[in-house]
C-alpha cells in the first residue's frame, strides 16, 4: 500500500514510542502491585524485588507471553474485516495504545485504581466497533475475555483460600510449626517450579521444540516440569537449611521463626508472580505494536503469517525496566509501607494463587488484570481467617473502575482514531 | 497526587494491636489499686490522692483509645472475627478501668477507713482481683498468635486453657468476696451505718472488676468459636 511505503517508518516509530510508553506505565504501576506484597511482608527488600521483577517479568513475557500478545494483536478484532483496509487496523492499534496510555496516566494522577488490561481492551473494542463497524469486533472473544475478568479473581481467591488452609492444617495448628514448616515448605516450592516450567513448555517453547523436532506428550511435559520443580525445591531446601531458629525472637511473637521460613518461600512465589505478570501484562503494550509492525512490514497483508520480531519484546521489556527504575520503585515502597500487616505465610498463599491463575490465563490467551486477580487472592486468604482486616470498599471501587475504564478507553481511542485518519488519509 | 492503590488500600488496620494496647492500659489502672489501698490503710491520703490521679489519667487515655478504636471500625471492614464481639470485648475492658477509678474515687472522696479486722482479707481480695484482670490480659495478648494460626489448632486450645484459668481466678475472688461480706456483716453493728453501706459498695465494685475480667474471657471464647 502506498501509505505504508510513504509513512511506514514513521508509523512504526510512533507505534514503538506509544508501545514503550504503555510498557513504561506497566512497569511504573502494575509491577509494583504484583511485587508489593513481597515487599510489604518484608520477604524482599525493594532492591531485591526490582531485580526479581526485571528478570522474571522478561522471562514471563518472552517464554509465556505469546498467547496473550496474539489475542491482543488479532483476537479481539476480526482480521477478515480489516483485510480490505489494513490502514484502519494500523491507525486503530495506534489509537488504542495512545488512548490506553493517556487514560492510565490520567487515572494515576487522579489516584484511580484502573487496570492496564481493561484500558487496552476497551480501547481496541472502541476503535473497531465505532471507527470501523460493529462487526469488526470479535464479540465472542471479547465476552470470553470479560467473563475471565470475573472468573480470575474468584479462581485466585479459591486457590489462595485452599493454599492457606493447607498451610494451617500442615503447619500452623501443630505444636512444632517451625519444624513442620521446614518440612513442608519445599513442596510449595516444587509447585511454583512445576507451574512455571509447565506453562513455559506448553506455550513458550512450543515453537522451539517444533523447530528442533522434539515432540513431548502432555504427560512427558508434566514429567519434565516436575523435574524442574524438584530442582527448584532442592534449591529452596538448601536456602531453608540456612534459616536457624532464633529463640529470642519468640518472646514477643511465637511464630516469628515460622514466618522466617515462609519468607524464603516468598522469594520463590515473588518470582512466579513476576513471571505470571510478565506473561500476561506485557502483551498489553506489545500486542498492538506487534499488530502494527506486522501489517506495515508486510505492506498491508493482514493474513501474512509473520513471527513477532524479537525487538518488539525487547522494547516491551525495556519499557518495563525503565518504568520500574524511574517510578515503580516509589510505588512499591508506598505499597510496602502500607501493607505491613501481611505476613509471609499469607503473602505466599495470595501470590501463588494469583500467579497460578494468571499463568493459566496466559496459557489460554486471556488478557486479565493481575492486580484484580491478586486482590481476589488476598480476599481468599481473608476468608480463611488469615488477615486482620480487609477493606471491602476496595472491591466496590474495582467494579467502579471497570465501569469507567472500558468506556473511557473506548472513547479516547475513537477520538484518536478519527484524528489519525484525518491526518494521514 | 493522591495515592490510591488497589493492593495497599485493600489492607485495613488490624484491630488486634489496638485492642491489646487498650487492655494493657486498663490492667495498669486496675493494678494500681494495691498501692492505693496500702496508702489508705496506713492513712497516707496524699499518696492515695496521687495514685488516684494516676489512675484517672490512665483511664482517660484508655477512653481515648476506645474512641479511636470505634472510629476505626467501619462496617465495610472484613475481619476474621466478628465486629460486635470485638466491640463487646472493648466495652468490658473499658469497664475494668472505669470501675477501678470509681472505687478509688469513692474511697478517696469519703476518706474511708477499712476496719482493722478486715484489712488483711481486703488486701487479699484486691490482689486476687488484679490477678484475674492480668489473666484476662494474658488471654487478650494471645490474639495475634490466634490470628497467625487462623484461629485453629493448638493455639486455640492454649487460649481456652488461659480462659479456664481466668474462670478459676474469678471464682477465687468470689469466694473471698463472700468471706469479706460475711466478716463485715459480723461487725457492721459497731460501725456507722453509712460507712458500712459504702464498704459493701466498694466490695461489690471490686468484685465487679473480676466479673468483668471474666466477661472479657468469655467474649474472647465466643470470638474464637465463630
Amino acid at each position: 500500500m502506498e501509505l505504508f511505503t510513504e509513512y511506514g517508518t514513521l508509523l512504526i516509530l510512533l507505534a514503538g514510542l506509544f508501545g514503550f510508553f504503555m510498557a513504561w506505565g506497566v512497569g511504573a504501576n502494575d509491577v509494583a502491585n504484583a511485587m508489593g506484597t513481597s515487599v510489604g511482608s518484608k520477604a524482599l527488600t525493594i532492591k531485591q524485588a526490582i531485580l526479581i521483577a526485571m528478570v522474571f517479568e522478561f522471562a514471563g513475557a518472552y517464554l509465556a507471553g505469546g498467547e496473550v500478545t496474539s489475542t491482543i494483536r488479532k483476537g479481539i478484532v476480526d482480521s477478515a474485516i480489516f483485510a480490505e483496509q489494513p490502514d484502519y487496523l494500523v491507525f486503530g492499534m495506534l489509537s488504542a495504545l495512545l488512548a490506553a496510555g493517556t487514560w492510565l496516566m490520567v487515572a494515576s494522577i487522579m489516584g484511580w485504581p484502573v487496570s492496564t488490561t481493561h484500558s487496552i481492551v476497551g480501547a481496541i473494542v472502541g476503535f473497531a466497533a465505532v471507527g470501523v463497524s460493529v462487526d469488526a469486533v470479535n464479540w465472542s472473544k471479547v465476552s470470553t475475555i470479560v467473563a475471565s475478568w470475573v472468573v480470575s479473581p474468584v479462581l485466585a481467591g479459591t486457590m489462595s483460600f485452599a493454599l492457606f488452609r493447607s498451610v494451617q492444617r500442615l503447619i500452623l495448628i501443630h505444636d512444632n510449626p517451625f519444624e513442620r514448616a521446614k518440612k513442608y515448605v519445599p513442596y510449595y516450592m516444587f509447585a511454583v517450579g512445576w507451574l512455571m516450567a509447565m506453562v513455559t513448555m506448553l506455550k513458550g517453547l512450543k515453537h522451539v521444540f517444533k523447530d528442533i523436532g522434539i515432540k513431548f506428550s502432555f504427560i512427558e511435559t508434566a514429567m519434565v516440569a516436575a523435574m524442574f520443580g524438584i530442582l527448584v525445591a532442592a534449591l529452596g531446601t538448601y536456602l531453608l537449611s540456612k534459616v536457624q531458629r532464633d529463640e529470642s525472637l519468640e518472646e514477643n511473637d511465637r511464630f516469628a521463626n515460622v514466618e522466617k521460613v515462609f519468607a524464603v518461600l516468598m522469594i520463590f512465589t515473588a518470582c512466579s508472580m513476576a513471571f505470571a505478570h510478565g506473561s500476561n501484562d506485557v502483551a498489553n503494550a506489545v500486542g498492538p505494536l506487534a499488530a502494527i509492525v506486522s501489517v506495515v512490514s508486510s505492506g498491508g497483508d493482514i493474513a501474512a503469517k509473520s513471527i513477532m520480531p524479537s525487538w518488539i519484546l525487547l522494547l516491551g521489556g525495556a519499557g518495563i525496566v525503565v518504568g520500574l527504575a524511574t517510578y515503580g520503585f516509589k510505588v512499591m515502597g508506598t505499597i510496602g509501607r502500607k501493607i505491613t500487616e501481611l505476613t509471609p505465610s499469607r503473602g505466599f498463599a495470595a501470590e501463588l494463587g494469583a500467579a497460578a491463575t494468571v499463568v493459566f490465563a496466559s496459557g489460554t490467551g486471556l488478557p486479565i488484570s493481575t492486580t484484580h486477580t491478586l486482590v481476589g487472592a488476598v480476599l481468599g486468604v481473608g476468608l480463611a481467617r488469615g488477615i486482620g482486616a480487609l477493606n471491602l470498599r476496595m472491591v466496590g471501587s474495582i467494579f467502579l473502575s471497570w465501569v469507567v475504564t472500558l468506556p473511557a478507553g473506548a472513547a479516547l481511542s475513537i477520538l484518536f482514531f478519527f484524528f489519525f485518519k484525518g491526518v494521514f488519509l | 497526587m493522591a495515592f490510591s492503590n488497589p493492593i495497599s488500600d485493600l489492607f485495613g488496620k488490624s484491630p488486634i494491636k489496638p485492642l491489646q494496647e487498650h487492655m494493657t492500659l486498663v490492667v495498669k489502672c486496675c493494678s494500681q489499686l494495691t498501692g492505693f489501698f496500702d496508702a489508705v490503710v496506713t492513712g497516707k491520703w496524699d499518696q492515695a490522692s496521687d495514685i488516684f490521679d494516676s489512675i484517672s489519667k490512665d483511664e482517660n487515655t484508655a477512653d481515648e483509645l476506645k474512641k479511636e478504636f470505634r472510629l476505626n471500625m467501619p462496617k465495610n471492614l472484613f475481619m476474621p472475627v466478628s465486629r460486635s464481639d470485638l466491640l463487646g470485648i472493648l466495652g468490658h475492658q473499658d469497664r475494668i478501668a472505669n470501675l477501678s477509678k470509681d472505687v478509688c474515687g469513692i474511697v478517696l472522696g469519703r476518706q474511708m477507713e477499712i476496719p482493722k479486722s478486715l484489712q488483711a482479707d481486703f488486701k487479699g481480695y484486691i490482689k486476687s482481683t488484679i490477678q484475674a484482670s492480668e489473666q484476662a490480659l494474658k488471654a487478650i495478648n494471645e490474639l495475634d498468635e490466634l490470628l497467625e494460626t487462623g484461629f485453629a489448632g493448638q493455639e486455640v486450645k492454649f487460649v481456652q486453657k488461659l480462659i479456664r484459668e481466668l474462670d478459676a481466678k474469678e471464682q477465687k475472688v468470689d469466694k473471698k468476696e463472700r468471706k469479706l461480706r460475711h466478716n463485715l456483716f459480723n461487725i457492721e453493728n459497731d460501725l456507722p451505718p453509712i460507712h458500712v453501706m459504702f464498704l459493701y459498695n466498694i466490695i461489690d465494685n471490686v468484685g465487679e472488676i473480676a466479673d468483668t475480667a471474666e466477661s472479657v474471657g468469655n467474649r474472647l471464647e465466643l470470638l474464637i468459636a465463630k
